[in-house]
């Protein structure tokens, strides 16, 4: 077992994807700013231009590059800085990538991964969004968001080994967390939920930075004796409730916890199926904890508050257990 | 003599009053952002910063050429813009600081500056975005008959998306009062212009849409305050739009983050011999605008109203709570029936 940062455990993960000769990665300021968030420095020095493809600020055009590189066999890694520019790229995404295998009848595939960034630090309304639900509720598009290192590193290979367009979600304040990667190879296959911790109590079921929020607020809570079941889902599509439910008919208790505004979104799909398939088993009201319904605000005092934070975590876990 | 006749003809126009203002604007902004730095390291300020530094020509010598009733769209890297405007430096010291003073009660950064009293419509973050809202403002100019002229600031970067050719066409198509400034600072984050652009000279795009363009020296403020009168001029006969490309450079890294591998220290020592402001003061000087104890207490009064700026962010109250209220979002709120 070696000890990874999420960063490290990407580029390991990239570098193996870069031995397959149809591989390529383009995106912006990926090569000679040495990317935003440091993962793929060195690549253009080790891989060259033909490869590692600096593009111009269009994101619709890096999509459109890899579906069309996808269609004729290669294997293109898109990256789009952060999730926030995905929106200038959504046609490509959703009307195209998720639509050509089934709109033309299977004939044609599109194996492309685009990864992005979630996050936030005071970059105010329009940078600090996330868009996980509305990736996951498109037939058509895969949606992978790991926590740990490990996770992040075998779902990459597993994305990038995928024949369908996968939207592999990171988060920018996630890169420093560092795990255990095995040495040996090791395989987590697409739709695959996690159990993160053991408890008897209450059922948590999340995915990406929040996963280690919980796993802290459970430790604290272990403290005065209450027992947290945590599940990552590490994959929001498909997406494996088998572990969650299996949890939730033995603690009879649910929070559903996701960086995604509180209503609509994630957490609405993650309790509906809950509710849907463990109504029988519920003792109290599924909570959820996300972001607080405004557009992110800029000045710090405002944004600790829209964020999901282990107080908020705290505070819901004791309401369903009141 | 304050402004003869030739002094006149050889500045644009522009009186010794005008000149002196415009220097004293530079400097300000540039005086200005080192407080944003030294307020980052001190973490009063968040999020991304993104410094104007070596780029002040631009946004004064083509501020001066506006009139109060026209309007600004700007981008990300907006202090210098707002400064030129004549925005108050409390307001967005305080903004910058995120609080309940600030231009935008705290919720935007130093990315939305914003004063709509002064028709400074405000700084936006998505590359691209502004270029087509300008034209949806020279629409509705057009529409009413005004006499107003919208500017849209924005980079050599953005000049690669679909919107940047979708503003132009629509500006053409509809002969829009819209002056497009793109601010060639030679690099986009960290992709030098010749990695980004298969066409280095910016004002060469305008010619897809058949868009008037035209490229100045973006160090040299009168040269770009010419510019803009021209295309303002052009605009208010009813001819349409303009692009200008000014070209310049960015002392700084792209935001406070930066650590600037894409560039070598003497590419960036080789621009600061250019330094807009030195330059420009260094012109006052020679032509007997500017006097070396004039210059002094400039600096010294700059200094001073930047200071107030500082102490007044620091003092102010946070940002209020009840923009964490949902319908805060809404201009007409209705809240959901429980
Ligand atoms: C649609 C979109 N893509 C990417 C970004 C991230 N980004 C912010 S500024 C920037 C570079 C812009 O360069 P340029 O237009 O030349 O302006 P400059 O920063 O040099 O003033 C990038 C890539 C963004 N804000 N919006």
């Amino acid at each position: 077992m070696a000890i990874m940062s999420v960063r490290e455990a990407l580029q390991s993960a990239l570098h193996e994807a870069m031995d397959d000769q149809r591989a390529f990665i383009v995106g912006e300021d990926i090569g000679h700013y040495g990317s935003t968030y440091g993962v793929t420095a060195g690549f253009l020095e080790q891989y060259g231009p033909e490869r590692i493809r600096d593009s111009p600020i269009a994101e619709s055009g890096i999509i459109g590059i890899g579906i069309g590189a996808a269609m004729l066999g290669m294997r293109p890694i898109c990256e789009i800085m952060s999730v926030n520019f995905s929106l200038l790229a959504f046609d490509q995404i959703i009307n195209h990538a998720a639509k050509i295998h089934y709109m033309f009848g299977g004939q044609i595939n599109v194996p492309m991964v685009l990864r992005t960034t979630n996050g936030w630090t005071q970059l105010s309304a329009t940078h600090s969004q996330s868009f996980d639900s509305m990736f996951s509720y498109v037939p058509g598009l895969k949606v992978v968001a790991p926590a740990t290192p490990a996770d992040m590193k075998a779902l990459f290979k597993a994305s990038f080994e995928d024949p369908d367009p996968v939207i592999f979600i990171e988060h920018t304040l996630m890169y420093g967390v560092k795990g255990e990667v095995p040495d040996e190879p090791y395989e987590v296959k697409i739709g695959e939920s996690r159990l993160a911790r053991e408890g008897k109590d209450i059922t948590i079921v999340t995915y990406s930075r929040p996963v280690h929020l919980c796993m802290a607020v459970a430790d604290d809570l272990a403290k005065e004796g209450i027992e947290c079941e945590i599940i990552d889902l590490r994959t929001l599509r498909p997406m494996d409730m088998s572990k969650a439910l299996e949890s939730f008919r033995k603690t009879n208790h649910a929070l559903v916890v996701a960086e995604d505004w509180e209503t609509h979104g994630m957490t609405a799909e993650i309790s509906a199926q809950l509710y849907e398939h463990g109504f029988d088993y519920l003792d109290a009201p599924i909570a959820r904890v996300g972001f607080k319904e405004v557009p992110f605000p800029y000045a710090r005092n405002l944004e600790q508050q829209v964020v999901v934070t282990p107080d908020r975590i705290k505070a819901a876990i004791k309401k369903v257990l009141a | 003599m304050a402004s003869t006749p030739d002094v006149t003809e050889q500045h644009a126009g522009l009186s010794n009053e005008q000149l002196l203002d415009m220097y004293r604007q530079m400097v300000l902004i540039r005086n200005f952002e080192e407080k944003c730095q030294e307020g980052y390291t001190r973490a009063q300020i968040g999020g991304f910063l993104h410094l104007y530094v070596g780029e002040e020509a631009i946004a004064v010598g083509s501020m001066a050429a506006l009139r109060p009733e026209d309007h600004i769209l700007t981008h990300y890297r907006d202090h210098g813009h707002a400064i030129a405007r004549g925005l108050d430096p409390k307001a967005l010291m305080a903004e910058l600081f995120g609080k309940a003073t600030g231009c935008a009660q705290g919720l935007g950064g130093s990315m939305h500056l914003v004063d709509v009293s002064k028709n400074f419509w405000g700084g936006y973050a998505i590359i691209g975005a502004h270029l087509v809202m300008a034209c949806g403002m020279g629409t509705a100019l057009k529409i009413r008959g005004d006499k107003q002229v919208v500017i849209v600031y924005f980079g050599d970067g953005s000049t690669n998306g679909g919107e940047f050719y979708e503003a132009m066409n629509f500006a053409q198509l509809g002969k829009l009062p819209v002056i497009f400034m793109c601010e060639n600072n030679l690099v986009a984050m960290g992709t030098p212009i010749e990695i980004h652009s298969a066409v280095t000279e910016i004002y060469r795009k305008g010619c897809a849409s058949d868009v008037r363009s035209e490229r100045v020296d973006g160090n040299d403020p009168i040269e770009v305050y010419e510019a803009t009168k021209r295309a303002l001029d052009y605009a208010l006969e009813g001819r349409g739009p303009s692009l200008i490309e000014a070209v310049s450079y960015r002392f700084r890294g792209h935001s406070a983050q930066d650590t600037q591998k894409y560039r070598t220290k003497e590419d960036v020592e080789k621009h600061r011999a250019q330094d807009p402001i030195v330059t420009f003061r260094q012109q006052l000087l020679n032509e007997g605008i500017l006097n070396e104890d004039q210059d002094k207490q400039l600096l010294h009064e700059v200094e001073q109203e930047v200071a107030e700026a500082v102490k007044f962010a620091d003092e102010s109250p946070v940002a209020e709570e009840k923009w964490l209220d949902p319908q805060s979002a809404y201009a007409n709120p209705i809240p959901p029936q429980a």
